[in-house]
């Protein structure tokens, strides 16, 4: 009996690591601290209430927020792993097995734990604001939405203590990724993570289209309406589009190992090839919709801080919408090297087309900035910074696009420079920029700006150090996911400089979490009293900060692009308030426990699955079932804020500009 | 010829900016993708040394007149630069940086194209071509070859001068096979045949790597392409014929598990191993044209 337990918890929690224990300890001391917290101060009532069965888009932007940032370090510290691992020839820190796990856990956590929920977190946090609505088209599944990424990427975290990671790299090509090479429950962790979160994306992206379709102010036509919206709208439409290849090429490679299917292995008639180029129909689109809400927040950010109109609204929109489409046209790109002559000529030409209406952007907001009067505030030095790595970032993207030489750069460190220096450089700046802007909107605080500085600089400075070393070390035949090299190939002191680099823009990760801290310490002299701290320009910074529940007490009429701008401009903006004084009350959707206990269930059906225990699997899709009819059969989801409720909020907060 | 010219000038201020900034004391050699021993890495190389001067001639002016604006229109009291805040639209402008981009992707566009095709046919129409069967395994390289009779593993020799046609397949996951001084890389994929023609005009050895990932032994998947003129190949073919044990499909079996071997060499192989490897990996489902013509060029 005992050896039967022992031999069972051997199998399930990874074991054999000193680091993995490290992380067991750390795991389960802080969830205790949580626990005792949370029961301490009687917490437990007020994070159920407050926030585990919230539906308000405020609210969970916060939580995608916080996920995100936890995700960044995570993703971080495999980053900073595989870094020590590469920075001496010969280094044994991570053995092969180690190392395949980590690079495999950092891509997936990066892009889909990580940019995916902090892009989500501002599109919550942001669009309904600057277009001046109550909420989002759906409160409810908006909630569910957050909480499939959440259980998704708790279900992901999991394989690191329990059951070993994956470790067939982020798009987990078959065969490898197929039962023969990957038995085991490394590789259904990723399919199932991957897959409910998924699903959970694919919702946020039919909820914010149609948000933006169909609940922006009266006035503001689409041409009047600010570009971070257009960009999310763009990226609305890659989602719908790109997404459900995703589930379903998820679910065939799910059917391939879990009932010995053959959809991509060749001896039963199906093809890997088909799963390379279905996860790239996907994975392509996928890094655009990711990068195009960053060029959303650069255009609000340059705007805002140079006190200019947008130069060119009209090619920015033009821009996005013709990325968005022509992102779903070059998927073959990423395996050139495997398909056939005319293929290659055809995608690489549409490839490099990309980077035309790319390039148009740059040239807009630079002409943005040309006579105006730039404000290097921290959200604007990080667009500062983004132009020049993006435009080289984008160059070596077309030197990528031809085809022929891509055959010398496919699969090594030239690759993975280019990639990072538009996934760090384009969207994790373009997020923080985001970020560092809205802060004060969505906390009512700004952040202490020369921690600000210091975070910035680190960041920068280690983003070169690390990444510009990677271009040559393709030159030098360094192929990516080596987990190791030897002094005779002269790998080592580029590598030892990338390392550097590395820890440089972790130290710059640290000074954001202290300047946060720091903020939030002394935020009463920080307060934005205001409601408009940057003197902005868009509707959300004609509301307090931090928004009340309803947003807006009085849903604004818009008459003009930049709107709240022009009406500060003609000073009528404080009359707004004066006349809006007879408030009326406010429909506003229910808060309810459905999409945590529906995210659960799916947390539970994904662990069955992952350790091919079907009866867990099966009661965990039955729960989800549950709790789909019991939302069906809900009553009274909405109630309403009275008009004095309303009135008093306003008089407490000094909403409405009186 | 004049642009010819030009162009052979910028790439020596390109090599010498480069060495410069990234050598910073190693050798040349030791950027294989920048050393091209072979038409088709010089190819490559051209494209790759004309995609960077195109490239550089956009970036530059614009990081330039970006430096500029970011330092005349800072928010400072006293700058007189001048403010024009309404100022959002220029339809001049605009069509301009259309077209600029438009102008060096259809340059670019072009090229590719072109040697996108010309990369298709085998390097030198004269003297005849060989053809090398290469299949990837967990964690090695086995190379055949049909016309000599012989195999190895983790090295192969060509003969210089002579256009070689790679045809590579997979009895393992996914993986590609690449030659930096010789040409870019191709896959190799279960079941099917994927050509990559190379050429050596210098003799000397050359590294090669496996460079998609595959499992736990993938960083250990390196091997050599040693490029000799044709008499010492032949040789070399000679002495393997009469040292060398024959590799029988025992020895392909375990060869096959996965694992490192050192290099190894075989005096003869199973006439069909290449076929029977590509069938047992659902070859049958690509009696595809480009196989036939493949076959057709062997027996030629
Ligand atoms: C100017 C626009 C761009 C062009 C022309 C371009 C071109 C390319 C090409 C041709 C590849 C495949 C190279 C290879 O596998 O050998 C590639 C890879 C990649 N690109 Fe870009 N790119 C551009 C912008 C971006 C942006 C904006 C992002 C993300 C925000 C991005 C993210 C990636 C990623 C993640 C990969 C590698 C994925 C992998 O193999 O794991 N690229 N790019
Ligand atoms: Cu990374
Ligand atoms: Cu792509």
């Amino acid at each position: 009996m005992f050896e039967n337990i022992k031999k069972f918890a051997s199998e399930f929690f990874v074991t054999g690591n000193s680091l993995i224990y490290a992380a067991d300890v750390s795991i389960v001391l802080t969830s205790l601290v949580i626990v005792f917290v949370l029961t301490y101060y009687k917490k437990w009532g007020w994070l159920w209430r407050e926030w585990l069965t919230t539906v308000d888009h405020k609210k969970i932007g916060i939580m995608y927020l916080i996920s995100a940032l936890l995700m960044l370090f995570r993703g971080g510290v495999d980053a900073l792993l595989m870094r020590t691992q590469l920075a001496f020839p010969n280094m044994e820190l991570l053995n092969s097995e180690h190392y395949n796990q980590i690079f495999t856990t950092h891509g997936t956590i990066m892009i889909l734990f990580m940019a995916m929920p902090l892009m989500f977190a501002l599109f919550n946090l942001v669009v309904p604001l600057q277009i001046g609505a109550r909420d989002v088209a759906y409160p409810f599944l908006n909630a569910v939405s957050f909480w499939l990424f959440f259980f998704g990427a708790m279900l992901f975290n999991l394989s690191f203590v329990i059951g070993g990671s994956p470790d067939a790299g982020w798009l987990s090509y078959p065969p490898l990724s197929e039962n023969n090479f990957s038995p085991g429950p490394g590789q259904n962790f990723y399919i199932w993570g991957i897959q409910i979160s998924g699903i959970g994306s694919l919702a946020t992206g039919i909820n914010f289209f149609v948000t933006i379709l169909k609940m922006r102010a009266p006035g503001m036509s689409l041409m009047k309406m600010p570009l971070f919206s257009w960009s999310v709208l763009s990226s609305c439409i890659i989602i719908l589009f790109a997404f459900p290849i995703l589930t379903v090429t998820l679910g065939l490679l799910f059917v391939d190992r879990f009932f010995g299917a053959h959809f991509f292995t060749l001896d039963g008639g199906g093809n890997p090839m088909y799963y390379i180029n279905l996860i790239w129909m996907w994975g392509h689109p996928e890094v655009y919709l990711v990068v195009l809400p960053a060029f959303g927040v650069f255009s609000e950010v340059v705007s805002t801080f140079t006190k200019k109109r947008i130069f060119g609204y009209k090619s920015m929109v033009f821009a996005l919408v013709s990325i968005s489409i022509l992102s779903f046209f070059t998927w073959v790109h990423h395996f050139f090297t495997m398909a056939g002559t005319t293929a290659d000529a055809f995608f690489a030409v549409t490839t490099m087309a990309v980077a035309i209406p790319t390039g148009v952007k740059v040239f807009n907001w630079l002409f943005t900035m040309f006579r105006g009067r730039i404000q290097m505030k921290t959200p604007m030095l990080w667009t500062i910074a983004f132009i020049p790595t993006f435009l080289v970032g984008g160059a070596t993207g077309v030197m990528l696009a031809v085809a022929p030489a891509d055959f010398q750069y496919h699969n090594n460190y030239f690759l993975i420079a280019h990639f990072h220096q538009v996934l760090i450089g384009g969207v994790v700046f373009g997020f923080f920029a985001g970020i560092y802007y809205w802060w004060p909107k969505v906390f009512g605080f700004t952040l202490n700006e020369h921690l600000g500085k210091w975070a910035f600089w680190l960041w920068n400075i280690g983003f070169y150090t690390t990444f510009m070393p990677q271009y040559a070390l393709g030159f030098m035949g360094m192929p990516r996911r080596s987990y190791t090299y030897g002094w005779d190939m002269g790998w080592w002191p580029l590598n030892f400089v990338s390392t550097v680099g590395a820890f440089l823009m972790g130290a710059g990760f640290i000074f954001q979490v202290w300047q946060i801290l720091y903020s939030i310490k002394h935020r009463d002299n920080l307060r934005d009293l205001t409601g408009d701290p940057w003197d902005g320009r868009t509707l959300e910074w004609s509301i307090p900060s931090p928004a009340p529940v309803y947003n807006f007490a009085v849903i604004p009429r818009v008459e003009v692009r930049d709107d709240w701008w022009y009406k500060k401009q003609k000073g009528v903006h404080k009359k707004i308030g004066a006349k809006a004084r007879n408030y009326k009350s406010i429909h506003m959707p229910k808060d309810s426990g459905i999409p945590f206990i529906m995210g659960l269930f799916w947390f539970v059906a994904g662990f069955g699955f992952t350790f091919e225990w079907v009866w867990v699997g099966v009661s965990g899709l039955i729960g989800v079932a549950v709790s789909m009819l019991a939302r069906y059969f809900q009553q009274h989801t909405d109630y309403y804020i009275s008009a004095e409720q309303v009135e008093a909020t306003e008089a407490l907060i000094g909403g409405a500009k009186g | 010829m004049k642009l010819g010219k030009l162009l052979h000038q910028s790439k020596v201020l390109f090599l010498a900016a480069t060495s410069l900034v990234l050598l910073a004391g190693c050798g040349r050699s030791q950027y294989v993708v920048l050393d091209p021993a072979g038409p088709v890495a010089q190819k490559q190389y051209d494209l790759i040394i004309l995609s960077v001067i195109l490239l550089a001639v956009f970036i530059i002016p614009v990081l330039i007149f970006f430096a500029y604006v970011v330092f005349r229109y800072r928010d400072k009291p006293g700058n007189r630069a001048m403010f024009k805040p309404e100022w959002d639209d220029n339809k001049t402008l605009e069509v301009i940086w259309w077209s600029i981009p438009i102008l060096v992707i259809g340059i670019l566009s072009f090229f590719t194209v072109r040697d996108t095709f010309a990369l298709s046919e085998p390097p030198s129409k004269e003297g005849k071509p060989m053809t090398i069967q290469v299949t990837s395994l967990d964690w090695k390289w086995l190379f055949l070859y049909p016309e000599q009779g012989i195999a190895t593993v983790n090295y192969v020799k060509i003969p210089t001068n002579t256009a070689v046609n790679f045809e590579l397949t997979t009895d393992a996951p996914i993986n590609s096979f690449w030659v930096p001084q010789l040409g870019g890389q191709k896959y190799t994929l279960p079941g099917k045949v994927l050509n990559l023609w190379l050429q050596a005009d210098k003799e000397g050895s050359y590294y090669g790597t496996a460079n998609n990932f595959s499992g736990e032994g993938f960083t250990e998947m390196k091997f050599q392409v040693i490029a000799e003129p044709k008499q010492r190949f032949d040789k070399w073919i000679e002495q393997i014929k009469e040292t060398s044990p024959e590799l029988t499909l025992k020895d392909y079996a375990v060869l096959r598990k996965p694992g490192l071997v050192e290099k190894q060499q075989y005096s003869s192989f199973p006439p069909n191993l290449f076929n029977d490897i590509l069938d047992k990996n659902g070859g049958q489902y690509y009696k595809s044209i480009q196989t036939k013509e493949q076959t057709s060029i062997r027996q030629n």
